[in-house]
């Protein structure tokens, strides 16, 4: 019985004693509004970006996206130049080893 | 008739593409997005044409499947390859616009996993061409069809499931200083679209011609 009265009022004390730490706790800031979703149903044009710190790192991810589509177009297109120009010689070569009357290896 | 309009064709694509950025630097700024929103001209414009590839595509293995008749396959493999090529593109380009706008590169929802899936049917279908052996061109048909029957999976997957993607309400509701842009980048991919199909189907038609010759050479 004593040591739960002594346990009870040890426990008293501590409350009483963290009560004005928590009071003294420096105010808390206002909560910052959350950011607003991407738009998903209508796009909203404005004439300037949203924020200066959201302008710094989308240059560079524009920049990549349309540099990437530039670079597969060309790519590509090169790739089915070589190819054509492939079949073109072997074309030439087939031709002339079939006007020659000689066989494939 | 198609030599004739190529090259004129090919001019004003070129001066197209060498105008559309102009164009999308003058357009306004997207009020959630900011900037990064931009990618969204060549990105959509990207994803409509992968439509019409995979429609190609389709279509070219359907009429080979009834018709057997070669440029009808000539003209499904060259429209799976440029499905691989603009699907790359799409996929590519949307996770640099979705980092930014979501704060993720990839998100496993219907529209992105759908988009994935249909690339992936087309490589397949080219992967078949390649190394499937003899009769692999109609098998490759059957799985390009799959990949076509994908499209309006992917396009409505957006208005059905929950996703992050932009609805497909955005593109009718753009304000006047996003349309101009928008549909002049589209009618852009699409020439490309077009003539670049033209070219990749010349050089099916000049392997056939090759095939021919050897075959010929045997006999």
């Amino acid at each position: 019985m004593t040591t739960l009265k002594r346990f009870a009022t040890a426990v008293l004390m501590s409350l009483l004693l963290l009560a004005p730490l928590r009071a003294q706790q420096p105010p808390q800031t206002p909560q910052q509004p959350p950011p607003k979703p991407a738009a998903q149903d209508e796009f909203v044009p404005v004439n300037a970006p949203v924020s200066p710190q959201d302008a710094m790192p989308a240059p560079r991810l524009v920049a990549i996206a349309y540099g990437f589509i530039w670079l597969v177009f060309f790519g590509y297109l090169a790739s089915v130049k070589m190819r054509l120009s492939k079949v073109e010689k072997e074309i030439d070569v087939v031709s002339r080893r079939a006007g020659s009357g000689s066989r494939r290896p | 008739m198609t030599n004739r309009l190529f090259v004129p064709l090919a001019i004003v694509t070129a001066a197209m593409f060498a105008y559309a950025p102009f164009m999308i630097l003058g357009a306004p700024y997207e009020s959630t997005m900011g900037l990064v929103q931009k990618i969204f001209y060549f990105h959509a414009s990207a994803g409509m044409t992968l439509f019409a590839a995979a429609a190609v595509s389709g279509i070219g293995s359907a009429l080979f499947l009834f018709t057997r008749k070669p440029w009808a396959d000539r003209m499904a493999v060259s429209g799976a390859e440029l499905a691989s090529i603009i699907g790359l593109v799409v996929l590519v380009t949307g996770p640099l616009w979705a980092r930014k706008a979501w704060g993720v590169w990839w998100q496993w929802d219907a529209r992105l996993t759908s988009t994935l899936v249909m690339w992936l049917i087309f490589n397949a279908y080219l992967l078949l061409r390649k190394y499937g052996g003899p009769g692999s061109d109609r098998l490759a048909a059957a799985v390009a069809l799959f990949g076509m029957a994908n499209v309006p999976f992917v396009y409505w997957s957006v208005n059905v499931w929950r996703t992050l993607h932009p609805k497909t309400s955005v593109i009718p509701s753009l304000q006047p200083g996003m349309r101009g842009p928008f549909w002049f980048c589209v009618l852009a991919f699409l020439l490309l679209f077009t003539l670049v199909l033209i070219v990749r189907m010349g050089l099916e038609h000049r392997r056939a011609e090759l095939d021919e010759l050897y075959l010929a050479l045997e006999d």
